[in-house]
């Protein structure tokens, strides 16, 4: 259990049954009055933000949650499987929970995917990842439309803008916090 | 962690504020930081002490010096909340309370102007002041601190920014969220103001307001939504003051070990007090906006985090 005095940045704590992270807190005390511990939390489940200010004798519950080692392995429509690098079992998260994080998954890559009670909730993939370009208009020397940037497709479906000397076929790196292109890299 | 710089503005600031209290015939007293028992306050956690307590207050110390005859006193000290950690929270910070006879709460909202007015002339020319012709920059606001300041009641501030009354968030108990919430926002920012007459159960050692028993002659001074000091006219009625501590402990009782007893040679002096008013205002969260920070922290010689 914590306390509302436990509250800070980043701690995690179930509120009715679902995992929260603290993405903001301050701590307040009007004269003479008590001790207010004012959040900010995001649902881990579903983003929701939800705002609440709590009172020093509020507990929470730890909420059940662990990070496991899985391998992407495929999708099949919109079944996304995977496997536990260490015991080899698989599981299936449903394309809806994985959000953004499908751009840049490839069969195949190590990630973290975050369990509550047992339930995938997430997956933390890393920072950078390498994805080959699929799709590429050629770039017309001489264009002087003054555009510094074109529109390419990589492996994943992706769709983002990149420098106009990249071309089908090169692999470029991705930073999946914000899905902006980072370089050209050669393999 | 103030630099150079920083502890010499700390340090006139400190100079500025004793002589303002020296000139006004103030004696400066200094008590014990620790001792076997301090008053009862539901919502302070002591640091104990071995046994005893470090103090969250000198409050119980100065009103014993008034009762035994002085008539005007200040300190300047350090002051140990536990827990209490936050932008504008220290667990160990520095306090200023001065006590006067033969006064009340107005004279001490009439000091508190006169004594900002003092310390801007002492130190407004210095490099580290946010305060030029009186007017204090915080942020984006830029508030005039010239008297007279703005007057609100709570009743009054209550109807003007909460979604309720006031007797309907102390009937639900929301006095404080509500405050913080809705109220405390808008209080002080484009002069500095006076927030007073408090419900009666919101100032345990308080004198009542002449006809108007419900309210408390109390108030706290705010500027740029936060709140620097919190003064009252001294309830001086031992008989009252016993019962309203009896309340106290009662409910201090309920929400957590007991850890306090009825301060009985307290009472007993305070038989021998006639009129009198008391305040006590956080230095650092004034020394934090006349330096134009935004953290406690940052304004005294060494923060929590200093020694990590």
């Amino acid at each position: 259990m914590y306390s509302a005095a436990d509250l800070r940045k980043g701690l995690k704590v179930q509120v009715d049954g679902a995992p929260f992270i603290v993405t903001d807190f301050e701590f307040s005390k009007p004269g003479k009055g008590q001790a207010l511990y004012r959040c900010k939390m995001r649902n881990m489940i579903t983003g929701n933000q939800l705002v609440q200010t709590y009172r020093s004798n509020d507990k929470f519950e730890k909420p059940e949650l662990e990070e496991r080692k899985m391998q992407y392995l495929y999708c099949q429509d919109t079944e996304y499987h995977f496997m536990d690098t260490e015991n080899f079992e698989q599981i299936v998260i449903e394309k809806e929970h994985l959000g953004d994080n499908v751009n840049y998954m490839t069969d195949n890559m190590d990630m973290e995917v975050l369990f509550f009670q047992d339930r995938p909730i997430d997956v933390s993939l890393p920072m950078f990842v390498n994805l080959a370009v699929t799709k590429a208009d050629p770039w017309a020397k001489g264009d002087t439309s003054g555009s510094d940037s074109k529109p390419v497709t990589v492996e994943t479906g992706y769709v983002l803008q990149v420098p106009p000397f990249v071309d089908e076929g090169d692999k470029i790196q991705i930073d999946t916090r914000t899905g902006a292109y980072v370089t050209r890299v050669k393999e | 962690m103030l630099d150079l710089h920083g502890l010499r503005f700390r340090a006139a600031f400190f100079h500025s504020l004793r002589s303002f209290f020296v000139r006004q015939q103030f004696l400066e007293v200094d008590t014990p930081i620790r001792q076997p028992l301090l008053l009862p306050e539901l919502n302070i956690e002591p640091l104990a002490s071995e046994g005893w307590f470090l103090q969250a207050s000198p409050e119980l110390c100065m009103k014993r010096l008034l009762s035994s005859g002085c008539s005007r006193i200040f300190q300047l000290c350090n002051c140990f909340r536990k827990g209490e950690r936050g932008r504008l929270h220290l667990e160990e910070f520095t306090m200023l309370e001065w006590y006067r006879t033969n006064a009340d709460y107005e004279d001490l909202m009439a000091d508190c102007e006169a004594l900002l007015g003092s310390l801007l002339a002492d130190l407004s020319g210095m490099d580290l002041c946010a305060v030029s012709n009186g007017s204090l920059r915080a942020g984006e606001r830029v508030i005039a601190l010239q008297p007279p300041w703005e007057r609100l009641s709570v009743h009054e501030a209550f109807a003007r920014y909460s979604p309720v009354s006031i007797e309907q968030a102390m009937a639900d108990d929301t006095f404080d969220e509500i405050l913080v919430e809705y109220v405390e926002p808008y209080l002080g920012v484009e002069k500095p103001l006076f927030l007073y007459d408090y419900p009666v159960e919101l100032g345990s050692l308080a004198r009542r307001k002449d006809g108007f028993p419900h309210l408390a002659e109390r108030f706290e001074f705010y500027i740029n939504g936060i709140e620097l000091a919190n003064g009252f006219s001294e309830l001086t009625d031992s008989h009252e003051q016993r019962q309203r501590f009896e309340r106290e402990l009662e409910l201090m009782d309920d929400e957590r070990r007991q850890r306090s007893s009825m301060p009985e040679r307290f009472l007993e002096e305070l038989a021998g007090l006639d009129r009198a008013a008391g305040i006590a205002l956080g230095v650092d969260r004034l020394l934090m906006l006349l330096m134009g920070k935004k953290s406690v922290g940052e304004v005294v010689s060494f923060a929590p985090a200093d020694f990590d």
